[in-house]
């Protein structure tokens, strides 16, 4: 397959770029407002062309224990949820990245807690970025505000999973899953050989050659001394993320006043928003973080010393403003606005907020 | 005969199984796992299929599986391994997949996944030590405990009208299509460590031919949990254990 | 050039479906697009509405709060959008749908009996591309032959025969506004 230009929903992305990617296996299970990922590849049948298993699992829990083992074989595989579905998955991300390997989990998000609704939120940015299940552990977690980067950060997300052997999740929402845009689809490469995987993965349970020790993928270490150990070890990893994988976009943020920062689809909103600031001359930019965790601290300490105050919009009752906050060092005043349950404002929405809580800004 | 006649090699009876090493087992005197971890690492080894082989440890006592046969291994999160396994075989069509799991892992907290990956007949084996009680949290009731049999939580003994009947997971899985070969034996004499051998072969066979799920349960004892001696667990185990759990083939339908 | 169009109407009229063949057709014709729908468990009688955007700059929001143009096909619909027309848009609707005609005299406004039409074809799954029809004779945004390559793109292969039927459906959709 080659480079192809479609118009597709952000969650059909997902699907196409990762048998493009040469996924070795997908393992999910139905939840509103993703469920076209399964769907896709169900329909695509990729194990009739790059092999790719894709298997319909009899709940999330599974699915994410799926994920651990093919994971565990060295193998790249993956799962993708909603909110709810992306509790239930909690306790076997947490296997994962105690197992130190390499998987990535597709969160598009909608309103909690509880069942919710089946709308747009971003109210999971705690579970992720926080370390969702149990133990002292963080995802290198992507937030895509396009179609495009729902494509791109599969390949990107697979990258660094195997790059630090740590599990990376695509923290998406509703919106972004169901609409449609351009999407320039990679062209295919093939799935890795087992030779390639012996050779990338030495740790990977294969079947255990007369020429080397029996492999073992466990997550149980009854001494506390070794397991202190391998938490040390586990963070010495999370550090060299953190100085190397921080992403982020700045839109017009050279001669701003003010900023916002947002992430996922909230911050093209927020765009639209300071484009219309702008034609009433407010000057705002936008930080997009792109990596949510590790989060672009510095960057957004840099900017806040240039503008006058930050208003974070999010989909949420207040979750990302924390490290926002923790970024500024109280060095100015730092707001929220965001809508719960589902609701999305719309452009004008955010900007009367931001009049709101920054009232001088129109003098 | 002297000791260096009776260790010479053309004299011996037995050897332990190459696969299976020498780290101290953790398990109680009169405990099944030791020879049950045996009977795989001998078949393995006659098979010729250990570069071939992965073994899913369960939580339960036999945790540390992965410790004494040098095999690859996953260690599963509580009642997983079936879904594990099964995406080890997908990924990975030409391994012998099994998995190593105890009646609170399988039969409790792991039902569905026991009951999904047996009905999508997943070419997988599953071996189930069936002893009725959760051995490694110090002796609670079990989904497979008998009625009136004593545990930490059922002090009193098992009440049907508190804690529901004794369940009987290997006969449910034996009604699935998806499963092959469905079968309930011991290891608590030769005779029957012998049958359990020839049982864990056809299964272990019968992943590799895929021919669809195997389960081959091991009725066992507990004597830490039961509170008894080791002999006295095993003549426990044959007058009430083989009652409610009698021996034999349930399910075959690989011709031999 | 940027259009920022909303369709409503009920689920099942082919709301989303049209706004796709719409976009794809923009696609073709080296824009960028963003289709963003309502989304619900409602497939059909429900209400449906999908945002299409039509640009030759990169879009930001997907979501908007005003628009160039409305397509409304039901009742409910009108009363939801007529107020998000930008003043100097355009408003078309089907007053099959629609018993309360719209009030707004600061937008040009097209009545279109798309339903009518529908009906003279004798093939009701025809109706969202008659409104499409209507559409782009109000405003032409994309050529036709763009639209056909849409459909192409669209409709799966073993669907490729209906084609010149709905090639007929946008004619006559557009010989409804004068």
């Amino acid at each position: 397959m080659k480079e192809e230009v479609r118009l597709m929903k952000g969650n059909e992305a997902i699907a196409h770029a990762a048998i493009r990617y040469g996924v070795d296996g997908y393992f999910g299970y139905p939840i509103t407002p993703q469920s076209e990922i399964l769907e896709t590849l169900e329909a695509e049948m990729p194990w009739e062309t790059t092999g790719m298993v894709v298997l319909q699992a009899e709940s999330e829990v599974a699915a994410i224990n799926m994920v651990y083992a093919g994971a565990a074989c060295g193998k790249a595989v993956m799962t993708s949820s909603s909110s709810p579905g992306v509790s239930l998955k909690q306790e076997g991300i947490s296997y994962i990245a105690a197992g130190e390997l390499p998987a990535l989990i597709v969160n598009v998000m909608r309103g909690g807690p509880g069942l919710g609704t089946i709308h747009p939120s971003q109210a999971d940015y705690f579970q992720a970025t926080k370390g969702g299940g149990h133990g002292d552990y963080h995802l290198i977690v992507l937030a895509p505000s396009t179609v495009q980067e729902m494509a791109d950060f599969v390949t990107l997300g697979f990258d660094l999973a195997f790059k630090y052997r740590t599990p990376a999740m695509i923290l998406a929402d509703g919106i972004v899953g169901q609409m449609m845009e351009k999407v320039v689809l990679p062209p295919a490469r093939p799935r890795r050989t087992d030779e390639e995987i012996a050779r990338q993965c030495p740790w990977a349970i294969t079947g255990r050659p007369a020429t080397r020790k029996p492999n073992v993928i466990t997550t149980l270490e009854l001494d506390t001394a070794q397991m202190e150990r391998n938490n040390e070890r586990y963070q010495r990893t999370y550090h060299v993320i953190e100085q190397n994988e921080v992403r982020y976009e700045k839109f017009m943020t050279e001669d701003a006043d003010y900023l916002i920062v947002a992430f996922g689809s909230m911050a093209r909103i927020c765009q639209k928003s300071i484009e219309e600031a702008r034609e009433q001359g407010i000057k705002i930019g936008l930080i997009r973080p792109i990596t949510l965790w590790p989060f672009p601290y510095q960057a957004i300490k840099e900017l806040s010393d240039k503008v006058k105050g930050i208003l974070v919009v999010e989909l949420n009752a207040g979750q990302m403003i924390e490290d926002v906050r923790l970024a500024v060092e109280g060095n100015l005043p730092v707001h929220h606005f965001g809508r719960l349950g589902g609701i999305v404002p719309n452009p004008q929405e955010v900007l009367e907020a931001f009049n709101n809580k920054f009232p001088d800004a129109k003098k | 005969m002297t000791i260096e006649e009776i260790i010479k090699p053309e004299n011996r009876v037995y050897a332990k199984p190459r696969l299976l090493n020498d780290n101290n087992m953790h398990y109680c005197p009169g405990c099944s796992h030791g020879v049950v971890h045996r009977l795989i690492a001998e078949i393995v080894e006659e098979m010729g299929i250990e570069d071939k082989t992965i073994g899913i440890a369960p939580v339960g006592c036999a945790v540390f599986a992965y410790n004494y046969v040098d095999i690859d291994w996953i260690e599963a999160a509580h009642g997983r391994a079936p879904a594990i396994a099964t995406a080890v075989k997908r990924l990975n069509p030409s391994r012998m997949v099994f998995t190593y799991q105890g009646d609170g892992d399988l039969a409790a907290i792991g039902t569905c996944e026991t009951i999904h990956a047996a009905n999508r007949g997943e070419n997988i084996v599953i071996i189930f030590i069936n002893n009725g009680i959760y051995g490694m949290t110090g002796g609670q009731m079990a989904p497979t405990t008998l009625e009136g049999m004593k545990t930490s939580t059922t002090p009193y003994g098992r009440r049907i009208d508190l804690n529901g009947y004794p369940l009987n997971i290997t006969s449910l899985v034996a009604q699935l299509d998806g499963t092959c070969y469905v079968t309930r034996q011991a290891v608590h004499t030769p005779a029957a460590v012998r049958k359990t051998k020839n049982a864990i072969k056809q299964a272990f066979q019968n992943s590799m031919d895929g021919k669809g799920t195997s389960l081959v349960e091991i009725v066992s004892t507990c004597s830490s949990g039961w509170k008894m001696t080791p002999v006295q667990a095993n003549k426990w185990m044959e007058e009430n254990m083989f009652a409610k759990y009698p021996l034999g083939d349930i399910k075959n339908t690989v011709k031999q | 050039m940027k259009e920022e169009i909303i369709i409503a109407g009920f689920g099942g009229q082919g709301v989303l479906s049209m706004g796709k063949i719409l976009a794809y057709a923009a696609l073709m014709d080296g824009l960028e697009v963003s289709w963003m729908p309502s989304y619900g468990p409602e497939q059909r009688g429900g209400t449906a509405n999908v945002t299409v955007i039509l640009s030759d700059s990169p879009i930001s929001s997907p979501i908007l709060n005003t628009f160039d143009t409305a397509v409304i096909l039901n009742q409910q619909s009108l009363d939801k959008f007529e107020d998000a027309i930008k003043p100097g848009g355009t408003l078309i609707y089907d007053p099959y749908g629609v018993n309360r005609p719209p009030k707004r005299t600061d937008i040009t406004i097209h009545r279109i009996d798309a339903m009518e039409a529908t009906f003279d074809m004798e093939n009701a799954k025809a109706y969202n591309m008659v409104v499409l029809g209507a559409l782009l004779k109000a405003k032409p945004m994309v050529p036709m032959a763009s639209v056909i390559k849409g459909l192409k793109k669209t409709l799966p292969e073993r669907h490729h025969h209906l084609i010149p039927m709905n090639e007929e459906a946008i004619t006559r959709g557009m010989a409804l506004i004068p």
